[in-house]
C-alpha cells in the first residue's frame, strides 16, 4: 500500500502538477488566439511573441522594483509589475491593429492576408524582444520558492516520496482559475461581453443593432494583451524566461485552439489541458513510478519513456493532425477555419 | 497579394525586369570591386539558391495562394538528402545496427498499414478510435523495441568521427534530386491532411511539420549525426588544393596574370604566382558552383514560366482567383492544390540540398525559421508574388540586403552611440543587439510592401 501511495505521489509530483500548471499557461495563451479568431477572424501567429514581449516588459519593471527595494514578501515581485506589462503590451497591440490590421479589415481582405501580416508583426516583435533583453535566459523569480516543500509533505504524510508544489505553480493555477472565471463572466453577463459575442457570431447583424465595431476590436486586443502577458509571465516564473521557448509555444497553442474548437473560449481551455497532459504524460520517464508499483524482479531497466522530451511538440502536432482528420471542428464544434 | 482586384493596372515588366537585374548585377560588381571578388561570388551563389527557394514558394503562393510556413523543414530535408546520397557508408555501423534499423523501419510500415486496415475495417463501428489507437501504440512500442538497441550500437561506432549509418557514396548532385523527392513526400503527407480545409490550417500544419523535421535531424544521431554535424560532404566541383597543383590551372593563371608577373625575378615570380594561385583557385571553385546553380535555376525558372503559360497554369490561376467558380466549372480544386504544394516544396528541397552542397556540411542546428522561412517569404512578397522572374529578383535583392544589413546596422549603431563613450553599458548592449535590427527591418519591409505595393517589384503580368 505504501508503495502504491509512493508511486501515486511521484506521479502527482512529476506528471499531474506540472501538466496542470502547463495546461493553465497554455489555456490562457490559447484564449487570446481564440478571441482574436472569433472577433477578427484570423489565426494570430504573433501570439507567442506577444507573450514574450509582455514578459520582457514585466521583467524589466520587476528589476526596477527590485532595485527600489520593493517586494511582495512570499509572492514574486513580478505580480506587482504585471499591470505595467499588460498596459505596454496592450498599447503595442492596439498600435499594430491601427497600423497593420485595420487597413486589411476595412478592405475586407482574405484571412490569409491577415495571417501573413501577423507573421510580419511576429518577426518585428521577435527582434524587439531580443533587443530589449537579449536571447538568453533571464531569471526574475523571487519571494518564497515553495508553496508546499518536500520536508513539509514528508512530515505530514510519512512517505518516502514527496509532493512539491512551487509558488509559481500554485500561483499559476489560482490566477488562471480566477482569470478564466472572470473572462467567462465578462462574456456571458456584461453588456460589452454580449456585444462581443454578437459581433463574433454575426458581424452584419451586430452592426445593424448599433454595436460599435472599433470598440469591440479594441477591447478584444486589450483582453488578448492581458491574457498573453499573464500567461507569459506565469510561464516565465515557472520555467524561466527564454525568448525562443515562447516561439515554441505557438504550435501547442494552435493545437489547443483547434482541438477545443476554434473561436470557442471553453474549447481553448479544455484544449490547453488536453495538449499539456498528453505532452507531459507521453514524455515522462516512468521508471520510478513502475519500480514502486511492480514487484522487485520486474523493475524496468530503461527509463520507460515513450518519447524523449525533444519531441514534445510532436505530441501537439499528432493531436492536431488527428483532430484535422477526424473532426476538424474540434470538440466544442467551433468554426472550421 | 495573390488575388488582384479587377481595376489593377496592366503591367508589362520587360523594361522593369531588365533594369532591375542590371542594377542587381551592378551591385554585385560594386561589392566585387570595393570588397572582394570572392565575397561577391559567395553572395551571388547564395542569391542563386535563395532565388530557387523563392521560386518554389512562389509556385505555392503566387500560383495558388497556398501559405506555407514550413519552408525551413523542406529545405532541411533537402540538406539531409546530401548525407544520405553522398557520404560513404559506415560499414561497421551497418554491421552493428543496420539490420535493427531496417527491421524497425519495416515494423513502422507494418504499423501504418495495420492501423489503416483496422481503420477501414471498423469504420463507423464501436471502439473504432480506441482500437486504431491501440494498434498504433503497440506498433510504436514494437518499433522502439527494435530500433533502440540498433541505434545505441550505431552511435557507439567511433562516435567522434562517425557514429551514424553514413550514406550511399553516390555523387552529390544526385542528392539535389533526392532532396526534391524527400521534400515532395513530406509535402504530400501534409497536403493530404491540411488541404481541402481552409487556408490557415495549412499554415499551422506546415509550421508543425517543419519544427518536427528539424527536431528529428537534431536528435537522431544515427541518421544525421545530430548537432555533431556532418562535415566534409563530397563536392561536385574540384578542390582548391588540387587545382593549385594542376598544370593546366597553373598555366591558365600565369597567362591571365602575365602582366603582373612580367619583369619579376624568379623568387618573386614564384611567390606572387603562389598567392595568385590561392586566390584564383577559390574564385574558380566558386565560379563552378555559380555555373551549376545558374543552370538549375534557369531550368526550373523556364519550367515555371512554361507551366504558368499553359492551360494548367490558367486553371491554377483561375482556382486561385475564385475557388468557387473554378469548382463549379468542374476543376478539382483540392487535387490541384495538392499538386502545386508538392511541386513547390520539391523545388525548396532541391534548393536546400544545393545549399548543403555549397556549405560542404550539414548542420541541423543552423536551421532557424527566421532565416529559412521568413526571409524566403520576404523575397517572394518583395519580388512580386505570381511572377516567376519577380521571385528570382526578390531572392537576389533580399539576400543582398540581408547580408549587407548586419555590417550596416552595426556601423549605424556604432555611429549613433559614439557619443556615449567607450565604457557605456547601454552602448555595448546596443552594439550587441545590432544583429536583431535586421529582423526588425525585414519584418518592416514585409509589412510595408504588403500594404503599399502588394504586387511587389515585378508585378504579375496580365495576360
Amino acid at each position: 500500500m505504501t508503495d502504491f501511495l509512493n508511486a501515486l505521489v511521484v506521479f502527482a509530483n512529476f506528471v499531474f502538477v506540472p501538466a496542470l500548471t502547463y495546461g493553465c499557461q497554455l489555456a490562457l495563451g490559447s484564449l487570446g488566439v481564440t478571441m482574436i479568431y472569433s472577433v477578427l477572424r484570423f489565426s494570430n501567429f504573433a501570439q507567442g511573441e506577444t507573450m514574450a514581449f509582455g514578459t520582457a516588459i514585466t521583467i524589466m519593471m520587476t528589476w526596477w522594483l527590485q532595485s527600489m527595494g520593493v517586494s511582495l514578501g512570499p509572492l514574486p515581485t513580478a505580480l506587482l509589475a504585471l499591470p505595467v506589462g499588460i498596459f505596454v503590451t496592450a498599447l503595442i497591440l492596439l498600435f499594430t491593429d491601427r497600423y497593420v490590421y485595420r487597413y486589411y479589415r476595412t478592405k475586407r481582405s482574405k484571412s490569409i492576408t491577415f495571417v501573413m501580416a501577423s507573421l510580419g508583426v511576429m518577426f518585428i516583435m521577435n527582434g524587439v524582444v531580443r533587443l530589449l533583453l537579449g536571447p538568453n535566459d533571464q531569471n526574475f523569480a523571487d519571494g518564497e520558492r515553495f508553496f508546499l516543500s518536500a520536508d513539509a509533505f514528508r512530515a505530514w504524510s510519512g512517505l518516502d516520496e514527496a509532493l512539491v508544489i512551487r509558488t509559481s505553480q500554485a500561483l499559476t493555477i489560482i490566477l488562471s482559475l480566477l482569470l478564466v472565471g472572470l473572462l467567462f463572466w465578462f462574456l456571458q453577463r456584461t453588456k460589452t461581453g454580449k456585444a462581443m459575442r454578437a459581433y463574433a457570431d454575426n458581424e452584419n447583424l451586430a452592426l445593424l443593432s448599433g454595436i460599435n465595431p472599433d470598440r469591440i476590436v479594441r477591447i478584444t486586443w486589450i483582453i488578448t494583451a492581458a491574457l498573453a502577458t499573464i500567461a507569459g509571465v506565469l510561464y516565465g516564473l515557472d520555467k524561466g524566461y527564454k525568448p525562443l521557448s515562447y516561439y515554441n509555444l505557438l504550435l501547442p497553442i494552435f493545437a489547443a485552439v483547434i482541438v477545443g474548437g476554434i473561436g470557442k473560449p471553453i474549447g481553448a481551455v479544455v484544449g490547453g489541458f488536453i495538449i499539456a497532459f498528453s505532452e507531459v504524460i507521453v514524455t515522462y520517464a516512468y521508471k520510478k513510478v513502475l519500480t514502486y508499483v511492480l514487484p522487485a524482479d520486474m523493475a524496468p531497466d530503461g527509463l520507460v519513456q515513450l518519447l524523449s522530451t525533444e519531441y514534445k511538440f510532436a505530441v501537439s502536432f499528432v493531436i492536431l493532425v488527428i483532430v484535422l482528420l477526424v473532426k476538424p471542428t474540434g470538440i466544442f464544434k467551433g468554426k472550421v477555419l | 497579394m495573390s488575388q488582384r482586384p479587377s481595376n489593377a493596372p496592366l503591367h508589362d515588366n520587360t523594361v522593369r525586369a531588365s533594369i532591375a537585374f542590371l542594377v542587381m548585377a551592378g551591385l554585385l560588381i560594386l561589392i566585387g570591386v570595393s570588397q572582394s571578388w570572392a565575397l561577391a561570388l559567395t553572395i551571388l551563389n547564395l542569391c542563386l539558391i535563395s532565388a530557387l527557394m523563392a521560386l518554389g514558394v512562389n509556385i505555392q503562393w503566387g500560383f495558388a495562394g497556398l501559405f506555407n510556413v514550413g519552408i525551413m523543414g523542406f529545405a532541411a530535408l533537402g540538406g539531409m538528402a546530401t548525407i544520405i546520397v553522398s557520404m560513404p557508408p559506415v560499414k561497421e555501423a551497418w554491421q552493428a545496427g543496420g539490420m535493427a534499423v531496417l527491421f524497425a523501419l519495416l515494423s513502422l510500415l507494418a504499423t501504418i498499414s495495420a492501423a489503416l486496415f483496422v481503420h477501414k475495417l471498423l469504420k463507423g463501428k464501436r471502439f473504432h478510435g480506441l482500437l486504431v489507437g491501440l494498434v498504433i501504440v503497440a506498433g510504436v512500442v514494437l518499433t522502439r523495441y527494435l530500433l533502440d538497441p540498433g541505434v545505441a550500437a550505431i552511435e557507439a561506432v567511433n562516435p567522434a568521427s562517425t557514429g551514424y549509418l553514413g550514406g550511399l557514396g553516390l555523387p552529390i548532385v544526385f542528392a539535389w534530386i533526392v532532396g526534391g523527392f524527400l521534400a515532395a513526400g513530406a509535402a504530400w503527407l501534409i497536403g493530404k491532411i491540411a488541404l481541402g480545409l481552409r487556408s490557415d490550417y495549412l499554415a499551422i500544419a506546415t509550421l508543425g511539420i517543419s519544427e518536427i523535421l528539424v527536431a528529428i535531424m537534431r536528435n537522431e544521431d544515427w541518421l544525421t549525426r545530430g548537432v555533431k554535424n556532418v562535415t566534409g560532404l563530397p563536392r561536385p566541383v574540384p578542390y582548391e588544393l588540387e587545382l593549385q597543383q594542376a598544370p593546366w590551372f597553373m598555366s591558365l593563371v600565369e597567362r591571365i596574370n602575365s602582366g603582373t608577373l612580367a619583369g619579376l625575378n624568379s623568387t618573386e615570380h614564384a611567390m606572387v604566382l603562389k598567392s595568385l594561385l590561392v586566390d584564383s583557385s577559390s574564385i574558380f571553385v566558386k565560379l563552378c558552383y555559380t555555373g551549376l546553380f545558374t543552370l538549375v535555376l534557369l531550368i526550373i525558372l523556364q519550367l515555371c514560366v512554361l507551366a504558368l503559360d499553359s492551360p494548367w497554369g490558367r486553371m491554377v490561376r483561375a482556382i486561385r482567383d475564385n475557388e468557387v467558380a473554378a469548382d463549379a466549372m468542374g476543376k478539382d480544386v483540392t487535387g490541384r492544390h495538392l499538386q502545386i504544394f508538392i511541386l513547390g516544396s520539391a523545388v525548396v528541397g532541391i534548393a536546400g540540398a544545393m545549399l548543403a552542397t555549397l556549405d560542404g556540411q550539414f548542420t541541423p542546428g543552423t536551421y532557424s525559421p527566421l532565416r529559412f522561412t521568413f526571409l524566403i517569404w520576404v523575397m517572394v512578397i518583395v519580388g512580386g508574388s505570381g511572377n516567376n522572374l519577380g521571385a528570382v529578383l526578390g531572392g537576389f535583392l533580399v539576400w543582398l540586403i540581408w547580408v549587407e544589413a548586419e555590417p550596416v546596422g552595426f556601423w549605424l549603431m556604432d555611429a549613433l552611440t559614439s557619443g556615449m563613450g567607450e565604457g557605456s553599458g547601454l552602448r555595448k548592449h546596443l552594439l550587441d543587439s545590432a544583429q536583431y535590427m535586421r529582423v526588425i527591418i525585414m519584418g518592416g519591409v514585409l509589412l510595408l510592401v504588403m500594404r503599399f505595393s502588394p504586387w511587389g517589384l515585378l508585378p504579375e503580368q496580365n495576360r
